[in-house]
């Protein structure tokens, strides 16, 4: 079907699909396999229907596309205004695939509550895309929050010994960041009149009092946004989030809503406030550096495979703002790219961290060891995620991570140089990991009664084994929507650079 | 000359229109005083809090009616204009669903009075007339009216301790308030000459304000800040809402509010109180970091929400430190939303904590709310969805009713009384999120019944429900006509003041969409 015949739905039908789904699981009696069945049936037709946002992109163009502007409340100024770019493109896509993927992880780990368990998973798919989606910053505010109370929920209700401190933690964390945001965006509605991005953006140089406030109001989004991804201070709620989630939360953390805050910045703090970015830059990058080496170096020593994962993460979304604040157009490719490649290849990850958690309840290494011998098919699943993990050429991760590195370089050759010891670092932890978990002998009798993966868990995890070559071998089909996109954020800082260049 | 003063001295039938509400309910209040004694004793409540919610609907109906005739009434001590028709709206509809709740809760507490529901309509009326007096002696009145309802009804639990103490605990310090406020209302009048808004708003003026003015503002505020239960004059509301029936504490904690909040605006805005701003300033940022604080280390919901409450008050007085023309607009309109949508969410929360509480109040500590989410997940859900409001979180009205105070303070440049605000509305989502883990990530360690959700209870959470729902996707109606009522509010520039009042209200009063 042509998008012509949604008129300019599309993107309303792709935000919403998930939410019908949620309302109708919601009036359905209790029997637990109808309920799976019909959240797998929804979360497909989202896929189904985001794949038309990529199909019939216009990649000449950098404006926003299937853009709807309608009016919600008039006073305050607020508007259902949506719209991606090649950037948020690619992000609600990542989220419609991995939700299909979740709901089938979950299959049977989940058997109690099963019907609160899937209105929750879908309700917090809508909330996702609609935060990548959304034009108004107001609706993006609304997304933004909304995502918060299904996660901590998912986490709290349905998680693993201490989740309720993780859900709190969780929920306080990104509550209290959250409010700055909210008071910088009331302050540019407050002098701006209106809550439209395109708008604001537009306006912001010429509002009076703007220089004064600008670095404010940076720093509340910046905060809201670092707290999110999480930024080195930041990231101490992150390892307890995981560790607690449900496999199926745990997916959508680390693969969707970290990226949130990344998107957050390259959106919101590049958007708005050039100017203060590049004053920020230098701190920001270095907290990423940090991010990146730190991350490394804690997830070598955990014991616990799912907190290693979980480091790794830091470690990974460390490069991810590091391309961002170098302001070049290749370390923002490479920024967006690392961002979906991370999503699939680390919510894999942890769908094999949870396969195992389903058979032997723990997620500590030292309970494993040589499983490669009683679960074959498990262990080469889980050698070809770690590959693209770690970066191998022609697998996904090594494209977004060597674009970054390129373009740090360029910004200054000292951050490329110590970013790229983080890609060693990646390989020194996830081998060493797979090695204690997989090669030698077995050295747990239990564990040589394990089954190996099972029909649903290849059909959930080998999509992203298929995801992560492809996208290593033919990433130009992803970069040609977000290489004009990137440009587009870029065109302010070439400007200033060029201004310097003249005087 | 005389004849034309004596003319306006003489009461009209429009006058009775504009306080048509007052009179209805006050008729239906007498009904049930007189009812009571007939009617059997096992069926009375019923029979009784029946009529008294025939009371409220027709309070609405005749509010809606006195509407249609706004201006002024009885010598320019009582004022019909949207701002009035709104608190009026607001108050009585807080009533109808407070006594829907009431059926339910006095079946299971065994209270069999009548009078209850005679005193909550009473107090309505009081409410009413606070909103609509332009005569600070009126608003007195009122306020007096108000008041003792309430403290009769806080003690309504006759078999406990803790009820009789909150209502002498309310009686005492709540007369203390108010002489406060006459204190303020009798230096005001010595400054002045006058005790009516509008004369003293012409005065004031007209030249620099005394000393006396000062004094006499400060003393009213305290007096309306211990009413509205703002920091520092929130001493009493813990002890307060712990005692009182818990249907009660969702009345008092909006109701009596609203119209103290009503009277305040009319006494900081059309008056144009000077040096109002450093006290509104410091009781906005107390009530909400005491309030909030104090909340978190709560184990009895009860007092929790009272904590609550303060720190809404002191949200809710963030709109009162706006100074200039433009600001202040925004203040009120802000304000009077606020005090809609916590109402919706409050009366709510406490309609199931109401119903949760059971005979004698025994279940309401945090504890037993585990495992509610499985027990009973409609209630679960509906509480959830009031508690989320109260945190602020988008689609619900307590959401729009922060957005719009913590805007106008932005756009008045109060940025730090804004951060303070946002930090606290951060805190606060803390011991909201506690009743939600409690009651979904818990499992129940003790046995605690729940009972099946009757009709009236039904009805009365539907309507909190949809109102704190309709705050949160559709706002603008509410707002619109909350703006209206603002610029009616305020003093008009001196020479066009009168004529382009009257002429612009009543097709204003129409919200066109």
């Amino acid at each position: 079907m042509n998008p012509e015949s949604f008129g300019p739905y599309i993107l309303t039908w792709v935000t919403f699909a998930p939410l019908a789904g949620a309302l109708c699981l919601t009036v359905l009696p209790r029997r637990d396999r109808d309920i799976r069945i019909i959240s797998l049936i929804f979360s497909l037709l989202t896929f189904g229907l985001s794949l038309h946002l990529p199909v019939y992109f216009r990649h000449e163009t950098s404006a926003f596309h299937y853009e709807i502007s309608r009016q919600w409340i008039s006073s305050p100024n607020i508007h259902y205004h949506m719209g991606v770019d090649g950037i948020s493109l690619w992000l609600v896509v990542l989220t419609t695939f991995l939700t299909p993927l979740c709901v089938l992880i979950s299959w049977k780990s989940v058997h109690d509550r099963v019907k609160e368990f899937f209105i929750l998973l879908l309700i917090l798919e809508s909330a996702l895309i609609g935060v990548f989606t959304s034009l108004d910053l107001f609706l993006f505010y609304f997304f933004w929050e909304a995502t918060l109370i299904p996660m901590a929920l998912l986490i709290g209700v349905f998680g693993h010994e201490r989740r309720i401190y993780a859900a709190v933690k969780f929920f306080m964390y990104t509550m209290i960041a959250s409010v700055f945001m909210l008071a910088a965006i009331l302050w540019l509605y407050a002098h701006t009149g209106t809550f439209d991005f395109v708008e604001i953006r537009n306006q912001i140089a010429h509002v009076p009092g703007f220089p004064a406030a600008a670095q404010w109001l940076f720093l509340g989004f910046f905060l809201a946004f670092a707290v999110k991804v999480p930024l080195f201070p930041f990231h101490t709620w992150l390892p307890d989030a995981h560790v607690e989630a449900p496999t199926a939360g745990s997916v959508l953390l680390a693969g969707v809503l970290l990226k949130m805050g990344t998107y957050g910045m390259l959106r919101f703090n590049l958007g708005l406030f050039p100017d203060q970015s590049r004053q920020n830059a230098p701190w920001i990058m270095i907290l990423a550096l940090i991010g990146i080496v730190y991350g490394a170096l804690v997830a070598m020593v955990q014991p616990n495979m799912k907190k290693l994962i979980a480091y790794s993460s830091v470690s990974h979304l460390g490069f991810v703002v590091l391309g961002i604040f170098s302001f070049t157009q290749l370390g923002l490719n490479g920024a967006v790219f690392v961002m979906l490649a991370h999503g699939v290849s680390t919510g894999a990850l942890f769908m094999l961290a949870g396969i195992l958690h389903e058979r032997r309840h723990t997620y500590e290494i030292t309970e494993f060891g040589g499983l490669a011998s009683p679960m074959p098919v498990y262990a080469a699943s889980y050698l070809f995620i770690v590959l693209a993990s770690v970066g191998l050429p022609l697998l996904n991760g090594f494209i977004g991570e060597f674009l970054v590195l390129s373009g740090a370089f360029q910004a200054r050759a000292i951050y490329g140089i110590i970013g790229a010891t983080g890609v060693i670092w990646s390989a020194c932890y996830l081998l060493w990991m797979y090695q204690r978990v997989f090669y030698g002998k077995v050295t747990r009798p239990v564990n040589n009664s394990l089954t190996d993966l099972l029909a649903f868990e290849k059909a959930a995890v080998w999509p992203c084994a298929v995801a992560a070559l492809v996208m290593g071998v033919a990433p130009i089909l992803w970069l040609n929507a977000i290489d004009p996109a990137v440009q587009a954020v870029l065109t302010p800082f070439v400007q200033m650079a060029s201004k310097v260049v003249g005087q | 000359m005389t004849t034309i003063l004596l003319a306006q001295a003489i009461p009209q039938g429009v006058d009775y229109v504009r306080i048509l509400p007052e009179l209805v309910l006050s008729l239906f209040g007498i009904v049930i005083m007189l009812l009571d004694p007939f009617v059997d004793e096992e069926k009375s409540q019923k029979t009784l809090g029946l009529i008294g919610f025939a009371g409220t609907i027709a309070g609405l109906a005749s509010t809606w009616y006195m509407a249609q005739s706004p201006g002024p009434a009885f010598s320019k001590m009582v004022r019909v204009d949207s701002f009035s028709v709104f608190f009026h709206f607001l108050v009585i509809a807080i009533a109808a669903v407070v006594i829907l709740t009431s059926f339910e809760y006095m079946a299971v507490q065994r209270i069999r009075a009548g009078e209850y529901y005679a005193l909550i309509l009473f107090g309505v009326v009081g409410m009413g007339l606070m909103s609509s007096a332009v005569e600070l002696v009126l608003i007195f009145i009122a306020l007096e009216i108000s008041s003792i309802s309430t403290y009769i009804l806080a003690g309504f639990r006759r078999q406990e301790a803790a009820s009789s103490e909150s209502s002498l605990k309310y009686f005492l310090l709540g007369s203390f308030a108010t002489a406060f406020f006459l204190y303020g209302v009798a230096m005001l009048f010595g400054a002045t000459g006058s005790t009516n808004i509008d004369v003293i708003s012409r005065t004031l003026q007209a030249g620099p304000a005394e000393v006396l003015v000062y004094v006499a503002i400060a003393l009213m505020f305290v007096g309306l800040g211990f009413k509205v239960a703002a920091a520092p004059f929130h001493i009493w509301t813990p002890d307060v809402y712990e005692g009182a029936p818990a249907p009660v504490v969702g009345f008092m904690s909006t109701a009596p509010k609203a119209a103290a909040f009503a009277v305040l605006l009319r006494v900081v805005f059309a008056i144009n109180a000077p040096g109002r701003f450093w006290l509104v300033w410091v009781a906005a940022a107390l009530s909400m970091t005491l309030g909030n604080i104090s909340a978190l280390v709560q184990t009895n919901v009860k007092r929790l929400l009272a904590y609550s409450s303060i720190a809404h008050a002191g949200y809710l007085l963030v709109a009162f430190a706006m100074t200039t023309p433009e600001d202040s607009s925004l203040g009120i309109s802000a304000a009077m939303f606020y005090a809609a949508a916590y109402a919706a969410m409050n009366v709510g929360a406490f309609a199931v904590v109401s119903h949760f509480a059971n005979a004698g109040e025994r279940y309401v500590t945090l504890e037993d709310y585990e495992g509610l989410g499985r027990t009973s997940p409609l209630l679960a859900a509906t509480l959830t969805i009031f508690l989320l409001s109260l945190i602020g979180i988008p689609i619900t009205g307590g959401f729009f009713a922060k957005f719009y105070v913590f805007s106008a303070a932005l756009k008045a440049n109060l940025i730090w009384l804004t951060l303070i605000g946002v930090v606290n509305s951060a805190i606060g989502a803390y011991y909201y999120l506690r009743i939600i883990v409690m009651m979904y990530m818990r499992e129940a360690r003790r046995e605690v019944p729940v009972t099946p959700v009757p009709f009236g209870l039904g009805l009365a959470l539907a309507l909190s429900l949809v109102a704190t729902l309709y705050l949160g996707i559709a706002p603008n109606r509410v707002l619109q006509y909350a703006q209206q009522s603002a610029r009616g509010l305020l003093p008009q520039p001196a020479a066009t003041a009168p004529a382009s009042a009257a002429q612009v209200e009543p097709a204003a009063n129409i919200p066109r969409h």
